[in-house]
């Protein structure tokens, strides 16, 4: 690991002015320490915001929307039973996310800024335009577990947060302080897709910090019928193939509003307004659902011309819009997002 | 840069100089602290063998910069026994052979601890098979980790009801 100079301030506005180029904010530290252990980040400044006060609080606003600090760690949003009652898909996303123990470092800003898993771009030794500019990209002939939709010809990485996809669903904003005062960035404008910049991985600006997100009100009304569906190689900690966020507010029986967005199909969370009206005024019906999943899908392609990715984001979809109509359960399954829920009796040793 | 930190380890109270901020806390026990017992298997977050608990929180120790750990409650495997009276989850482990190799034992432990302490899987098979998942064991061991966490949190359960009655 390159050496750095550790520096732990005590205010917001210490933290804003010991920034200079090449620093790198440190949250819970376990995106950025492990990236900083492979060599793919090397900040010469490492700035603690951990002790920044204030920045911990889940609160209720006037308005009814939901401020979250930006150091509210992952399992303590999760677990907060007003939140989780209010926004139920997005706790499941997170107790979908990593393992119980990194979920307790983890904090919600750190985690809608982690990096892409690409293995090309954690490992120095690899071509990646992501992480050097201009480099090349050894992930073309190798695809994987790639993009689908708005890929370039520079980057084909996908955003890993399971967090960030009920957030966009759901129209987060983020508050950013930064040199030049404060502003709100919407959760869907944060990650650009590649194009021919994808070293531009943020729409934060060097020197920006997220003090807090921002649900809003609205995103209420979608708390009984809302479910996350996560497929991944392993049920649990595992990061997802395909995942989809799906929230319905019905009204008489038929659909009143929608809302879908998709996780590890871009490089960022896919929604589209098309596919979400097709809903309006509908009865929530598995024919439907497969008729809006194929319309989310209708532009989607894989660099090696795969169809196993695109077809399981489209049944994932349906799915995921499906367990919605269901009802949100009054407790979170046991294991959360997976599209397994059979019960095995107490073990035993035979 | 040299950086003094103060650290409760297993109890006691200790000041610790640092003279290098890329040090984690893995390293730090076991390599300046001469506690080994903290495993280290990937280094990255991906195993759950470093598991300790900061503050009564399980965490991996490897992906913890010790710099920012001023003022923390650290414990340890080492820290978890009574003198010779063992600790319900490593007596449990034992009961239900929870473990071949034991390489993965402290973190599963360490981890288990953490996971009956947050309260959200009970007795629940499911739930604590979800609950331990950061924690991978290559002997797979998995049955008898399972049975020992459950048979632990039963029995710490019906120790604290005895406690307040
Ligand atoms: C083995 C493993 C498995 C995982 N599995 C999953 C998974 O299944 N799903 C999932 O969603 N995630 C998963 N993760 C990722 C994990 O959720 C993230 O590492 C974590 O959420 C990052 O949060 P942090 O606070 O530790 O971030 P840090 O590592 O501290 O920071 C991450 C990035 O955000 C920046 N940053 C942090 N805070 C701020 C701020 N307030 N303002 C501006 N910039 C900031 C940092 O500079 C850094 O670039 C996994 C991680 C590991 C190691
Ligand atoms: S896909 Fe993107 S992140 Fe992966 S190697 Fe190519 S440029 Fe880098
Ligand atoms: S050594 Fe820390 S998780 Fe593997
Ligand atoms: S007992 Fe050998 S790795 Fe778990």
């Amino acid at each position: 690991m390159k050496l750095f100079d550790f520096i732990q301030p005590a205010t917001i506005d210490e933290a804003l002015s010991a920034w200079r180029p090449g620093a790198a904010w440190l949250g819970g530290g376990t995106n950025l320490v492990d990236l900083m252990k492979t060599g793919a980040m090397q900040p010469d400044a490492v700035i603690d915001i951990t002790r920044l006060p204030g920045l911990d609080r889940i609160e209720t606003l006037p308005d009814g929307s939901t401020r979250i600090g930006a150091l509210v760690r992952n399992a303590t949003l999760a677990h907060d039973r007003d939140f989780a009652a209010a926004y139920p898909m997005v706790a499941e996303a997170l107790l979908s996310g990593a393992s119980g123990q990194l979920r307790n470092v983890a904090t919600v800003a750190g985690n809608l800024l982690q990096k892409t898993r690409c293995p090309f771009f954690q490992e120095p030794a690899a071509l990646c335009n992501r992480r050097d500019p201009g480099a090349g990209c050894d992930a073309m002939a190798a695809p994987g577990n790639s993009a689908i939709l708005g890929w370039s010809d520079a980057c084909i990485a996908t955003n890993p947060s399971d967090f960030t996809v009920p957030l966009v669903a759901l129209e987060a904003v983020a508050e950013v302080r930064g040199p030049q005062g404060m502003r709100e960035i919407a959760v869907a404008d944060l990650q650009p897709l590649p194009g021919s910049t994808p070293e531009r991985d943020t729409a934060l600006e060097p020197g920006e910090l997220i003090l807090a997100l921002r649900l809003p009100a609205r995103a209420r009304s979608f708390a009984a019928h809302a479910r996350y569906l996560k497929v991944r190689e392993r049920t649990s900690f595992a990061f997802a193939l395909a995942s989809a966020a799906a929230a319905l507010r019905i009204e008489g029986g038929l659909i009143a509003e929608a809302r879908l967005a998709l996780g590890a199909v871009a490089a960022k969370p896919w929604r589209l307004a098309e596919a979400e009206a097709m809903m309006t005024g509908k009865a929530p019906d598995a024919a439907l659902f497969a008729e809006v999943a194929e319309a989310v899908l209708a532009m989607a392609n894989s660099p090696d011309g795969q169809k196993w990715k695109i077809d399981l984001a489209r049944n994932t979809a349906a799915r995921a819009l499906s367990m919605a109509a269901a009802g949100t359960p009054a407790r979170i399954p046991a294991l959360p997002a997976s599209p397994f829920g059979t019960r095995i009796e107490d073990p035993q040793h035979v | 840069m040299s950086l003094s930190l103060s650290l409760t380890i297993n109890g006691a109270a200790r000041d610790i100089p640092l003279d290098d901020p890329r040090v984690t806390l893995l390293d730090l026990l076991r390599e300046r602290l001469a506690l080994p017992g903290t495993k280290k298997g990937c280094d990255r977050g991906q195993c759950g063998a470093c598991t300790v608990l900061i503050d009564g929180h399980r965490v991996n120790a490897c992906l913890t910069l010790a710099a920012t750990l001023d003022g923390a409650k650290i414990t340890t495997i080492e820290g978890l026994a009574d003198g010779e009276s063992l600790h319900p989850v490593q007596s449990a482990f034992i009961e239900h052979d929870g473990f071949q190799c034991g390489y993965c034992t402290p973190g599963q432990i360490m981890s288990a601890v953490g996971l009956i302490a947050e309260g959200q899987a009970g007795d629940d098979p499911e739930r604590i098979r979800e609950g331990m998942s950061g924690n991978i064991c290559r002997c797979s061991a998995y049955h008898g980790i399972t049975l020992a966490v459950q048979d632990a949190t039963r029995r710490m359960a019906t120790a604290e009801k005895d406690d307040a009655a």
